[in-house]
């Protein structure tokens, strides 16, 4: 089934309560954090917590994700050697400029990963780009990795970067989101958009999150608890597109056993690429749980 | 691993641990604990912060730490933070992960 990454919630490293509760929460992702939140001296104390939390708490049913520290630095090197050895989360590398900040990381990964007889290759990662450099190198930094699950885009380095700052319409960010989006997609990987730090305001929120799913993101990155309903709304398929989907999905398979491409639909051409939005959508409608039984029962008989 | 001076690690925020760490003279692990909970899992907490010593080869200090409710994995976070950094040790040693 799909890996759903509708929500990715940041959380804390250095938060005890946090830690403790982010898996009562919604969210398709924990996202750990070691770094902007965490602040210079307190490092290594969110380092033994989210590895500690890890090695001991279970969330079921979500992805977990730790953000660590930039790699050029000692306290993104003791971050890897912590957080790999648990096994147990996709690590995600701050500000990538290019290819070879994901491959050093990688080799890296890879090097704790021999050392402590852990399967090489088992650990995912995420790459985040938060710079005009890092946009215009999205396309490679997206290949550059089969451990690689998503790219993401950090805005608020990235709008700093431009020398301009974030407008409700969020026009200073279009470039940037349809670069990282057509990375992941020629990449194959997941697109992950960036927080909206006006927690109180909703309609702003809400209007973000439509802006982005039309755009093609598989998800966001949130920064409250309050932001993950509306955004699994937005993202959940209606009645009237599963059911259309799944007429299509029919049409197409009658139209195959008479050995045809194409079929038509009210009148309608049906072809490869309304096929696979078809089965795109009910694929994220299995995984959300919205398909009704008897719809699951002809999505099987279709896959 | 060897206490050079006092260490502090966590927050009296809830679910959190402040546990300050500082060499003792004598053998012995010596623990003043204040905790709401201290009838309940005074015991456990406790042990939770002797083990997480031994572990790290410590076999003398004296430890408050003062429990707004920590979970076993925070109280052994934050004692792990206050022994680095009461050593000035940065060499990190993580366990091994399990084969």
């Amino acid at each position: 089934m799909r890996q759903l990454r509708r929500t990715m919630l940041y959380v804390p490293g250095n938060n005890a309560g946090m830690i403790k509760d982010a898996g009562i929460y919604p969210a398709d992702c924990i996202m750990f954090d070691l770094e902007d939140s965490v602040s210079a001296g307190e490092k290594d104390a969110a380092r033994f917590l989210v590895y500690e939390a890890l090695s001991t708490l279970d969330y079921p049913g979500k992805e977990l994700v730790v953000r660590i520290n930039d790699l050029s630095s000692r306290l993104g090197m003791d971050d890897l050697e912590a957080i790999v050895r648990t096994g147990k989360a996709v690590i995600r590398l701050p500000k990538t400029e290019c290819a070879g900040d994901v491959l050093a990381c990688e080799a890296q990964i890879a090097r704790i990963e021999q050392e402590n007889g852990i399967e090489v290759g088992s650990t995912g990662m995420m790459a985040a780009v938060e710079s005009a450099a890092g946009v215009l190198n999205a396309k490679e930094i997206a290949v550059a990795s089969p451990r690689l699950i998503g790219i993401a885009l950090g805005a608020e380095d990235y709008v700093t970067d431009l020398r301009t700052n974030r407008s409700p319409e969020g026009i200073e960010l279009l470039f940037a989101r349809s670069m990282v989006l057509l990375a992941a997609r020629a990449a194959g990987i997941d697109a992950i958009d960036t927080v909206y730090s006006e927690v109180n305001n909703e309609e702003g929120f809400r209007a973000e999150v439509r802006l982005i799913k039309q755009l093609g993101f598989d998800g966001k990155s949130v920064i409250n608890p309050r932001q993950i309903n509306p955004v699994h709304e937005i993202y959940t398929p209606t009645r009237k597109d599963i059911e259309k989907s799944l007429a299509i999905m029919e049409a197409i398979a009658e139209a195959a056993r008479r050995g045809s491409g194409v079929a038509a639909l009210n009148g309608k051409m049906i072809d490869k690429p309304v096929v696979e939005r078809a089965r795109y959508t009910l694929e994220l409608a299995q995984a959300q749980g919205t398909l009704q039984k008897e719809e699951e029962r002809i999505w099987q008989t279709l896959t | 691993m060897e206490l050079k001076k006092p260490g502090v690690a966590g927050t009296l925020e809830s679910s959190d641990i402040m546990v300050t760490l500082e060499p003792a003279a004598c053998t012995g692990i010596d623990i003043d604990l204040q905790s709401a909970v201290e009838k309940q899992y005074g015991r456990a907490i406790r042990n939770v912060i002797t083990d997480t010593l031994r572990e790290l080869g410590i076999h003398s200090a004296h430890v408050l730490a003062v429990d707004k409710g920590a979970l076993d994995c925070v109280i052994r976070a934050r004692v792990k933070t206050a022994a680095y950094r009461a050593s000035e040790e940065t060499d990190y040693r993580w366990r091994e992960a399990k084969p």
